[in-house]
């Protein structure tokens, strides 16, 4: 695969900076419009919920930006990915390119947002009086895994969605109950064990654990979430890359 | 690679498309119609049993009526689709020419189009920066090139398809109707290109509906109908005869190479026939004409010797 990946460079340049054009082109904020959608939810957030759950906490900003930072990117780089194959269909039905680019030229845009949003968050962090360390260095760890574990569910998705059109709204009302349930403008600290370990099941929630362990306490985290992520991410991608070879001729009769 | 070795077999080939299973009715649907039973598939081949090869140098035309199985086959040769049964074998670069103008993006300038489309291709991006140019003038849209693609018309939207699709070099080459692109002038220049790059030594399968073209550029023939194979072989003459025939209502679907070269050498007589029956009259002509002259001298000598007189 990484030899395709190779030879089809040149492609997959393109098709990003397609991505990124049509995206952007025609409007005055450009990228920020994408900045801006993290923020909005943060400012939202930040409004209802301070009174209920800020009160007791230091840096409730920043522990909302962790949640919010990670969730939109991983909301985002699904739902956009979901579409990929599928918005391609007239280029792979008349050339014989690797269809997996599609996602990963989608994944790579999403990243790109991604990576505008963390500074932003850092300026953020910095507002909000978080003391910096050499430890924010970690925080390559989860990205790294995250964006594994994202272009995996794409991958997984974008194949799905070829042959069932209405995943896209199934996925919507999975992706709303997610965020619930990831803990981004609460604590878990009070539920009972047991409903702790389910956050625990919840990869989405493992890395902004692994954000605020980092930002918020200064802490590293424990090789087991360290190997979590990673196991979570691998999966993934094996999940995704599966469904990419074992479709990957039917795809065609479906768009 | 010798030469004797096939650039491309086809052994026994067939697709199948599925019709009526989830494809419009999504998940939720599915999942109730399998519970309920209610779950039909209904297979569609598009082609069945298609069985050839073809060597290095070779024009291959395929004909056959809307809905025989053309471009699906192609779709298989080319690698984008893979047959239901049987097994293709390709040695060598493929490149596929098919329904040129598609696939292209609106949104998109003329050029990063361009660089979007020659990527698909397989072009480096030294390639294009080194050939864009080139591209621009031949498809006559220079100074058009940071305009939305949106706003071509579909004739030079596929003057441009064409302009970078005509750049490749490829082993084996096909092309589904491509010849037929653009205005009368652009038609030209396109043909001429299309037979520089087959006179390059490419192997080629030429999709046409044109049956001239077939007879004029073409040493084998293969005849589709309704995903059925009827006829692959070189004489293409017989089978363009009896294509012509079938399309003029005049006999069915069948290659029978006897009767088509009893009816070629036939139209071969009767083409000397003709031209014997030509070359008389001509000759005639010339005699005629001899004896108008000859008269006309004869009258002016007598009028001269009657003024004489």
């Amino acid at each position: 695969m990484l030899k395709t990946l190779k030879t089809h460079r040149f492609l997959f340049e393109e098709l990003v900076k397609r991505d990124f054009k049509k995206k952007y082109k025609r409007t005055i904020l450009g990228v920020g419009w994408s900045m801006l959608m993290p923020l909005m939810m943060l400012f939202v957030m930040k409004l209802v919920f301070e009174q209920f759950f800020g009160r007791n906490m230091d840096h409730y900003t920043t522990y909302l930006f962790c949640g919010n930072l990670v969730f939109c990117w991983f909301s985002e780089s699904t739902s956009l990915g979901m579409h990929s194959l599928y918005g391609n269909a007239a280029i792979f039905t008349k050339v014989n390119v690797p269809k997996y680019l599609f996602l990963f030229a989608s994944s790579v845009q999403t990243l790109i947002n991604f990576a505008l949003t963390l500074v932003v968050f850092f300026f953020f962090c910095w507002m909000d009086g978080v003391e910096f360390t050499w430890k924010f260095l970690l925080l390559a760890y989860p990205i790294a895994t995250m964006l594994a574990f994202n272009t995996g569910i794409g991958l997984v998705l974008s194949a799905f969605f070829v042959f069932f059109r209405d995943i896209d709204y199934l996925w919507r009302v999975f992706v709303q109950l997610l965020m619930y349930g990831s803990a981004i403008f609460y604590t878990i600290d009070g539920y009972s064990p047991r409903m702790q370990l389910a956050f625990a099941c919840n990869p989405v929630y493992r890395h902004i654990a692994y954000f605020r362990e980092v930002v918020l306490n200064g802490a590293v985290p424990s090789l087991e979430t360290h190997l979590t992520l990673a196991g979570v991410a691998l999966a993934a991608i094996i999940a995704g890359c599966y469904m990419y070879k074992r479709y990957n001729t039917e795809f065609l009769y479906y768009v | 690679m010798s030469d004797k070795k096939a650039m491309l077999e086809c052994r026994g080939v067939s697709i199948r498309y599925r019709i009526g299973d989830f494809k419009n009715i999504g998940l939720k649907e599915w999942v109730m119609r399998r519970l309920t039973g209610n779950y039909k598939v209904v297979d569609f081949w598009a082609d069945r049993g298609i069985t050839f090869s073809i060597d290095k140098g070779d024009m291959l035309g395929i004909i056959g009526s809307n809905g025989a199985g053309k471009s699906t086959l192609l779709k298989a040769v080319s690698g984008i689709m893979e047959p239901t049964e049987g097994t293709i074998v390709r040695h060598g670069r493929v490149s596929a020419l098919l329904e040129l103008a598609s696939g292209f993006d609106g949104d998109l300038t003329i050029k990063e189009n361009t660089y979007l489309r020659g990527a698909m291709l397989g072009y480096t991006r030294a390639f294009l920066d080194r050939t864009f140019r080139q591209i621009i003038s031949f498809a006559e849209l220079d100074g058009l090139e940071d305009r939305p693609f949106r706003q071509l018309s579909s004739g030079m939207k596929s003057r441009l398809a064409f302009s970078i699709a005509s750049l490749v070099k490829p082993d084996l080459l096909i092309l589904d109707e491509v010849l037929a692109v653009g205005d009368g002038a652009f038609r030209q220049k396109s043909e001429s290109k299309m037979k520089e790059i087959i006179g390059g030594g490419a192997t080629t399968i030429l999709v046409s509906h044109s049956i001239g073209q077939i007879r004029s550029l073409c040493n084998k023939v293969l005849w589709l109908n309704k995903g059925c194979q009827i006829a692959f072989t070189d004489d293409v003459a017989g089978v363009c005869d009896c294509y012509e025939e079938f399309l003029h209502g005049h006999s069915q679907a069948v290659y029978d190479p006897v009767s088509a070269k009893a009816r070629i050498s036939a139209r071969a007589e009767a083409a000397a026939r003709k031209a014997a029956a030509a070359r008389q009259m001509a000759e005639d002509a010339e005699k005629i004409g001899k004896v108008r002259e000859l008269l006309k001298a004869y009258k002016n000598l007598s009028e001269a010797t009657g003024n004489m007189a």
